[in-house]
């Protein structure tokens, strides 16, 4: 008996311990839903009114916020929840076919409930595990890593006889860190409470000036200085500062914050800690993508042992008035919410959409509150330049992008994984160090990144020059550049927060203009209309996110116009409607298959 | 006078004419109170700025943003009515017109519609994009009030009416990408089942044709209708916003 369907009914006692643990407030809704889910499977109607009225919401609101993440359901799903993640690196892998094959064990077409509500099986967005897919999520909890024909059968037989994903084969769930060159962040950790030590021994002033003279800029893709950000959002009048870490990694091919918070938790909570200092906050949130849910258990008992150890809570170190916690905030599958004004909106419980610019969240974040954001590899790199100061942190790299970057290297490559290298470093030293063979092109920083062609390829990773947020993704010759960049068009359309017009239908607009050159029906005229899309998304749209949607469409028609060229039918205008597709139905009906049967003009 | 500002306080050029503000005021809503024309959508003056429509779109040295979020500064130099952002704001309703189901011809908003009247405002003769013809309700459960999805471009007018001026929250946003879809709070789902009456704020706001008095669609002939006899930016120079 699957126990997601007996009826629709919660047990009360469940949602009061929920709201007894996050509290009887509207900033808890996504946690609550999510938790419920996680114990019933799917979020039922009067499940949802009995949690707005328990938070004083609307039901409508409810519905709002839980339509909005693609981790919820508002309709039954399968007792197992098999997604498997849609990067191009895991299609590059062979996901596509492993997909197919499970579908057809289980006997269960993608993204539909088979009738037994036994199993559904989908695509998601890329999980973070690219140098080791292909990858699957079983759950919105379990990853599967490094699938094969094997595995899926293996799987196949297991979701059949009912077997509970914990008694599945420990090594399935194996998720390795590969760190393949490791540089400051990556190197040997710092004792927990030596950066903080030192922070507190310079006093909040001097430690502020030391992430000022550092130059030290954000990882996050934007490079905004962070040293400025937290000098913001300590002059904003108000009482109570928040402290926010977003390591909602989102972008597809990047994997490094997964690594840093797999092995470098204590350094990214002594950072965040050390910002309390420096901004005078009381509370700490970390942001965690729903893909990562399984890193939450070993995050929470690193909390634990610095709480134990005087390294968070109140008076830390023993300093008097010095008060800061942190608390986790698991995401439930939305992209956009690594924007970070969506994902304080996400802390607040509601639907993700970006807010309107300004006022930016160092005045007005979380709660109205100064807030400040900073990616996961912000947070590690202050501890550093606490114990070793900000002029030895502003000598490594270049002078405009000081220090150390991680990047998560995937694709044809011999070595995949994260690889860590100062600033300034040629995009071909990279490849020659991951052992990458007739490189076509690179996306780096993500689909939002830009694409290099082998000319470019002397370039370097720099704010100046090849800005990134850390996604390294390597094509060889064999590759289809339009199918890559097809690929991210689907990917942008799905992720949409579809707040804006030219976000919400341009993505979808771009992915049927795809989707027709890729069936063979395209022009020379949709490739001018994807320009123009493009050049619209650029200008028009409400936040940033939306703006570079277009960005692998248009390096990819630039620098690889014979890719989408061998899929046009015609280099001049081709319709869309395909008359014998269409014809079809009555040729079947009529058994009329000689060829130009429709021309005839029977008297 | 209350309503206007004052003449010898600041102001910035809007199309190579200053247009004075109060301080705080947004672009959109010291321009609109000057009686020059910004195109948009989800935009009213009596409600908060949303901002989601992107049709006021206008660029100030070379960057470009939302009209009704951009606050006014003194000297900005403000461009909007040019061919390039015209042309954005021509693909701007394009896209809004293929994504839902538009039909003026049988639409009893038709002449009373700020998207049908900025279309012709743009000079947009056709859709230009492949339709969606997405699969929408029509709720047709309230006594007094039609419901029509088909016709949503998601402006949240009201949603906000509802709330901030009605107190009854009856409207709400769900979905997300394509999918985004107004929401109607009550138990059912349906508009009957709500608090909503006729003379609320939100039973008029709508800018299309979504939310429309029953038994009221043709009192008005075509052709006497609001934007048959003066254009939008002609109503807009009259200060009719």
């Amino acid at each position: 008996v699957n126990p997601n369907f007996q009826g629709t009914s919660v047990a009360e006692t469940d949602l009061l311990q929920l709201l007894a643990r996050h509290g009887a407030e509207p900033q808890a809704l996504v946690q609550i839903l999510r938790e419920l889910q996680e114990l019933h499977g799917w979020l039922p109607r009067d499940v949802l009114k009995r949690v707005a009225d328990a938070l004083g919401l609307t039901l409508a609101q409810v519905e709002g916020a839980a339509g909005f993440y693609r981790f919820l359901h508002m309709a039954p799903v399968g007792t197992y929840r098999v997604l498997f993640s849609d990067n191009v690196t895991d299609r590059m892998l062979g996901s596509v076919a492993l997909m197919d094959d499970l579908c057809r064990r289980l006997g269960v077409a993608p993204g539909r409930l088979g009738e037994d509500g036994l199993v559904s099986v989908d695509r998601t967005s890329c999980t973070g595990l690219c140098d080791q897919g292909p990858a699957l999520l079983v759950n919105h909890h379990h990853v599967v890593t490094r699938l094969d024909a094997t595995r899926v059968a293996q799987l196949a037989g297991l979701i059949r006889a009912h077997v509970p994903v914990s008694q599945w084969p420990a090594e399935w769930f194996e998720v390795r860190d590969n760190i393949r060159r490791a540089d400051v962040l990556m190197g040997e950790p710092s004792a927990p409470g030596a950066a903080l030590a030192a922070a507190l021994a310079r006093g909040a002033d001097e430690m502020l000036a030391e992430i000022k003279r550092s130059n030290l800029r954000g990882r996050g893709g934007a490079g905004f200085a962070t040293g400025l950000k937290w000098e913001l959002c300590r002059r904003s009048p108000g009482v109570g500062r928040v402290v926010v870490c977003n390591a909602d990694e989102g972008e597809p091919g990047t994997f490094k914050d997964r690594v840093l918070l797999s092995r470098r938790a204590d350094a990214v909570f002594e950072g965040m800690t050390l910002a309390a200092h420096i901004v005078g906050a009381r509370r700490g949130l970390l942001y965690l993508r729903g893909e990562y849910r399984y890193l939450l258990e070993p995050l929470l008992a690193v909390l634990q042992r610095r709480r134990d150890t005087r390294l968070l809570g109140p008076s830390i170190l023993g300093r008097e008035g010095f008060d800061f916690d942190i608390a986790i905030h698991v995401g439930a599958g939305a992209y956009v919410c690594g924007e970070e004004s969506s994902l304080i909106e996400s802390l607040e419980g509601k639907r993700g959409t970006p807010r309107i610019r300004p006022p930016f969240p160092a005045e007005h974040g979380y709660r109205g509150l100064p807030t400040i954001v900073n990616n996961v590899e912000t947070f590690c790199a202050v501890g550093h330049i606490a114990l070793q100061g900000g002029a030895w942190w502003a000598g490594i790299g270049t002078p405009q992008s000081s220090g150390t970057k991680v990047h998560s290297v995937s694709g044809d490559c011999e070595r995949p994984g994260v690889y860590e290298y100062p600033f300034g470093t040629r995009i071909g030293r990279i490849l020659e160090d991951c052992g990458a063979r007739d490189t076509q092109a690179v996306q780096v920083g993500g689909p939002s990144g830009v694409c290099l062609s082998a000319f470019e390829f002397g370039r370097r990773i720099a704010f100046e020059d090849v800005p990134t947020a850390g996604a390294f993704m390597v094509f060889d010759r064999s590759r289809d550049m339009f199918e890559v960049a097809r690929g991210f068009a689907h990917f942008f359309a799905h992720e949409s927060c579809g707040f804006c017009t030219p976000c919400r239908v341009g993505t979808a607009l771009v992915v049927k203009r795809m989707d027709k050159l890729a069936a063979g029906h395209g022009s020379r005229h949709d490739i001018d209309v994807l320009f123009e899309l493009d050049k619209l998304m650029h200008t028009a749209t409400h936040c940033g996110l939306g703006a570079t949607a277009c960005n692998p469409l248009r390096d990819t028609i630039l620098k690889f116009r014979p890719a989408y060229e061998r899929h046009l039918k015609s280099l001049y205008f081709e319709p869309g409607f395909d008359l014998d597709a269409e014809l079809s139905v009555a040729r079947r009906m009529t058994g009329r298959h000689d060829a130009g049967a429709y021309l005839e003009n029977p008297p | 006078v209350t309503d206007t500002a004052d003449t010898t306080g600041p102001s910035f050029s809007l199309d190579g004419e200053d247009v004075a503000f109060n301080p705080g005021e947004t672009v959109l809503r010291a321009a609109t109170r000057a009686g020059r024309y910004i195109p948009h959508l989800c935009w009213h003056p009596d409600f908060a700025a949303h901002g989601s429509c992107r049709l006021c779109i206008v660029k100030v040295n070379g960057r470009a943003g939302a009209a009704c979020t951009l606050r006014a500064a003194p000297g900005l130099d403000v461009q909007s009515n040019t061919e390039e952002l015209n042309a954005h704001r021509k693909t701007l309703l394009q896209m809004l017109f293929v994504e839902g189901n538009h039909f003026c011809p049988s639409c009893e908003k038709s002449g009373n519609c700020l998207l049908q009247a900025t279309a012709y405002e743009m000079g947009m003769e056709g859709p230009h994009f492949e339709e969606f013809y997405p699969d929408r309700p029509v709720d047709a459960s309230h006594p007094d009030i039609l419901l029509d999805l088909n016709r949503c471009i998601l402006c949240e007018l009201c949603v906000k009416a509802s709330h901030d001026i009605d107190g009854k929250n009856v409207f709400e946003i769900g979905g997300h990408g394509i999918g985004t879809h107004l929401l109607v709070n009550s138990d059912s789902g349906r508009l009957a089942d709500t608090a909503m009456t006729l003379t609320d704020r939100a039973a008029s706001i709508c800018p299309v044709g979504v939310i429309l008095p029953k038994r009221r669609g043709f009192l008005i002939p075509i052709g006497e209708r609001r934007f048959d006899t003066a254009s939008v930016s002609e109503q807009a120079n009259r200060g009719q916003s």
